[in-house]
């Protein structure tokens, strides 16, 4: 683990016994958690290279608990670390050694499904599958959908502002997000949205999807439902290179279809999973594309046809549509079986995740061919080419000695490829402790203070989530000065009316 | 007579800010001033004219990305996308005719900046959801950027979304980044004849709640119906959009006619009419007509399925139209000076959501909200996100709310 975390409060951990006992009058019985080995299970998320005991795991049934316990943490200067079903690939639940660790598992009910106006209104541990799984009886189904969607929570979803395969036609959480329950660090409990569109002033909701767990603690989610679509086609589709396959999602998207979903898998990953799970992917291709259509089925079968000329023009060499639901999901299979399958052809595998625009895919596949040359390390590559998601595979084994830190060093090369060439550190899966350090490759001082500074207003103590997100922590006081300097009419060449 | 400061560039925007702030002036920003109008009445020293900001400096079809200046007239930009077969999904809508002013005169900073959305809202969403990156000057005179280039990103904090439908009170918005879309191929328009608003919330919410994939739903009353284009007859009409290619379409106007039969007599619209009908919903015409500028005008937001139990709610003499299924409502009031805020506020408490006075005489909107009054503990976050961006308060100052 390379990454610095906030200096532990040695004052707050002789303080340990006395905290435990307070947070158990506050959330009693099997709610409070400080034994080291019960405590175990929560020293990582999904991003397990990194690992550290909380000071102690609180699981709080109620938002009044949850008040409770942040306005006791903000008046005792305790930094709080809240978790939802740990899933996380970029350290965003690391917990702190002198941190309290809020699990939010406990609030795992669906509250109020309300068919009329299209909405669920959900408690932030419930599993993003349970949403669609509890309209599903009358058809509806909840868009975003990870592919950790059967154990990540609808909490930890709008933490980190998911996507899912799906969201290049149906967007991603925050898109699909109408209102929340949130507990700020003082305790106060605000509701921001509803049942309704758009915010009534500043789009404060927007702010907390996707904020990582540094804003506040939600407790309740209002998300949008729809209708599942009638029907849904996929064709699969191989290319003798990258290019062909990046000019066929272009060309794809550039006569104006918007797929529900198009993949692209290279050699490395197609190999990879069909050893894995038989999808009948074709093994002599560059590039693999997996584009799906849902609809009514006269607009899929139209569209299915279109696609497949527009292959055929790219330059495809082999190309399938699916003819019944039982192969559809076939396809999709070995897509969602890549990360299980990278880690059947490697010990260990390093699942990144860039975001760059479509058309500089074959730039960026033969750079990261030099770059795997380089640091002796395989990768494969799965993309959600749609939107130019990119989550290159790196292939190592952690008990060969200087293979993990080679695997990172690889992997922040490859994000800052990725920002070199118009895109970004993180599509999906967050900043947490894993990118942190990378911000100043996209963001100046200047930007990343002005972000910070949204922070203070929420969390002014920054006890919320610290070490997380933004490489450098700063005093709210010391953000807030302002140099002033009075002075002459600014520009004064220029035309004054 | 208010000066005017007019930056030729950044650096001149960041020297003007810090300026306004080093000398305790405040600023009203404003791109071509179509919507001067709404809000509280500003009480500025100095105009920051953000015109010189223009022109599209990227636009990649194929990536679906277009970045252009803040100051880049819309119609500019609907015209460039409009030629290579694309639009902005969110349809935005025109607030110039309800203020009094000419059509088609606001900037894309200034659709960004107020949030707009038309009837394509509750598919495609509103300007926030398409809005992937900002380079904005904030009240502390300093060039911040976020987003990119890029439609899937989550790196740091969303701050497009909190600019967006910000006013201009946390920054000045100089480059901006927008996701844009292909146009639908076709489009037709299934109409309920003859609904009353509660028959046409629910024959509304039907519809959206079936896999027809409607594009738009509104509940053009009686009494304003003739303002409409594009509909068959003056009467009550329950009006649903359909988008895509046209087998799609054609299939789709037959399972949805078959669906709302059991509502009322079902006729459709071609594509020709639909488009017709949509551009005055899109333009909220009954209100826009010169004989109705002097009513004062609310926008209110609420859950759709319940929206029509407004009707009891306020004054019978109200004028009204429905939107998004019924979660958007355009409420005319009779008089003109009399915007009945007391009714209308607790309205919205009843049914959830918020109301915003669109047009009013300034001396009204001086002296109430225009915007939805906030419980204390959101308004005391509004105000400290404000101060996070603008801490001596420089750029338009109590646009939204006082002190914000």
């Amino acid at each position: 683990m390379s990454v610095k975390m906030p200096e532990t409060d040695a004052a707050v951990l002789s303080r340990r016994a006395q905290i435990v006992k307070t947070l158990r009058t506050i959330v009693p019985g099997e709610g409070v958690i400080d034994r080291e080995r019960e405590m175990k299970p929560f020293e990582s998320d999904g991003l397990t290279a990194y690992r550290q005991l909380p000071m102690v795991v609180v699981l709080p049934e109620t938002t009044r608990q949850v008040a409770e316990i942040l306005k006791y943490c903000q008046d005792n200067g305790i930094k709080v670390v809240p978790r939802g079903a740990g899933t996380s690939l970029s350290g965003g639940a690391l917990p702190l050694a002198d941190g309290v660790l809020l699990g939010m598992a406990k609030f795992n009910k669906v509250r109020e499904i309300d068919f009329e106006n299209r909405v669920a209104v959900v408690e932030p541990g419930v599993t993003n599958l349970a949403v669609s799984n509890a309209v599903a009886h009358a058809g509806f189904y909840y868009a975003p959908d990870p592919s950790s969607q059967i154990a990540c929570t609808i909490g930890g979803n709008v933490a980190e502002n998911s996507g899912g395969v799906h969201c290049l036609k149906y967007g991603m959480t925050t898109n699909n997000v109408l209102g929340c329950e949130i507990v700020l660090m003082t305790g106060e409990v605000l509701r921001l949205g509803g049942k309704h569109l758009d915010a009534e002033g500043y789009d404060l909701l927007g702010l907390v999807v996707g904020s990582e767990g540094l804003l506040g603690v939600v407790t309740e989610v209002t998300v949008r439902i729809l209708k599942k679509p009638e029907t849904a086609r996929a064709v699969l589709i191989g290319f003798p290179t990258s290019e062909q396959a990046g000019a066929c999602v272009s060309k794809v998207i550039g006569t104006g279809i918007i797929p529900g979903g198009m993949e692209m898998m290279d050699k490395p990953a197609i190999h990879a999973v069909e050893q894995f799970v038989h999808a009948g992917y074709p093994l002599d291709v560059e590039a693999l594309l997996i584009v799906e259509l849902d609809g009514p089925a006269a607009e899929v079968d139209h569209l299915i046809a279109r696609v497949e000329a527009i292959a055929n023009d790219c330059g495809a060499v082999s190309c399938q549509a699916s003819t019944s639901e039982q192969q559809r999901l076939l396809f999709w299979a070995g897509r969602k079986a890549a990360f299980p399958a990278a880690g059947r052809i490697s010990p260990d595998y390093y699942c990144m995740d860039g975001t760059i625009p479509r058309a500089k895919l074959p730039l960026v596949l033969r750079r990261m061919k030099e770059l795997s040359e380089k640091y002796g390390l395989g990768v494969a590559n799965v993309f959600h080419a749609g939107d130019g998601n990119l989550h290159p595979l790196i292939l190592y084994d952690s008990n060969k000695p200087g293979e993990l830190d080679r695997a990172e060093e690889f992997g922040a090369d490859i994000l800052r490829l990725c920002v070199e060439v118009g895109g970004v550190l993180t599509g999906e899966h967050g900043v947490g402790v894993e990118k942190r350090d990378l911000m100043p490759t996209m963001f100046s001082e200047i930007d990343l203070n002005a972000q910070q500074r949204v922070k203070c207003a929420f969390d002014p103590k920054g006890l919320l989530n610290p070490g997380k997100v933004f490489p450098q922590l700063h005093r709210c006081a010391e953000l807030g000065r302002m140099h002033i300097s009075g002075g002459q009419v600014p520009f004064p060449d220029l035309p004054r009316f | 007579m208010t000066d005017v400061l007019k930056p030729a560039d950044i650096h001149q925007a960041e020297e003007a800010v810090r300026w306004a702030v080093g000398n305790d002036k405040t600023l009203e920003l404003v791109g071509s001033g179509s919507k001067r109008a709404l809000g509280r009445p500003s009480q500025t020293d100095i105009t920051l004219d953000l015109s010189s900001f223009t022109g599209v400096t990227l636009y990649e079809p194929d990536e679906l990305i277009l970045s252009a200046r803040a100051g880049t007239p819309l119609a500019e930009i609907e015209k460039l996308l409009d030629d290579n077969n694309q639009q902005l999904d969110f349809e935005p809508m025109d607030y110039g005719p309800l203020l009094g002013q000419p059509a088609g005169q606001g900037t894309i900073g200034g659709v960004l900046a107020t949030n707009l959305a038309g009837p394509r809202r509750i598919k495609a969403g509103a300007a926030r959801d398409h809005f992937l990156g900002v380079t904005a000057v904030t009240g502390r005179g300093e060039a911040i950027k976020s987003g990119g280039r890029v439609v899937k990103n989550v790196t740091g904090y969303d701050m497009c979304k909190v600019l967006a439908g910000s006013w201009g009170t946390l920054a000045a918005m100089t480059d901006v980044t927008i996701k844009v879309l292909p146009k639908p191929e076709t489009e037709a328009t299934v109409v309920v004849e003859g609904l009353n608003d509660g028959q046409a919330c629910a024959a509304m919410a039907a519809a959206l709640g079936s896999s027809c994939d409607v594009s738009a739903a509104a509940h053009l009353p009686d009494h304003v119906a003739s303002y409409f284009d594009g509909l068959l007859k003056a009467e009550a009409a329950t009006v649903l959009r359909l988008e895509g290619v046209a087998p799609s379409v054609a299939h789709r106007t037959g399972m949805l006619a078959k669906l709302l039969q059991s509502f009322g007599y079902v006729v459709t619209l071609d594509a020709a009419g639909s488009q017709k009908l949509w551009r005055s919903v899109r333009q909220v015409a009954p209100f826009a007509a010169d004989s109705a500028l002097a009513r004062p005008l609310w926008r209110i937001s609420t859950p759709p399925a319940q929206a029509h139990r407004l009707v009891d709610l306020i004054t019978p003499a109200a004028q009204m139209f429905y939107d998004w299924g019924g979660g958007l409502v355009w409420v005319a009031m009779p008089f003109e000076g009399e915007a009945d805020a007391g009714s209308i506020r607790r309205a919205v408490v009843e049914l959830g959501g918020h109301a915003t006075l669109v047009r009013a005489p300034a001396a009204l909107r001086a002296s109430l909200d225009v915007f939805q009054p906030q419980e204390p503990g959101l308004a005391a976050l509004s105000k400290r996100v404000k101060e996070s961006f603008d801490p001596k308060a420089v750029l338009n100052p109590g646009r939204m709310w006082a002190g914000v």
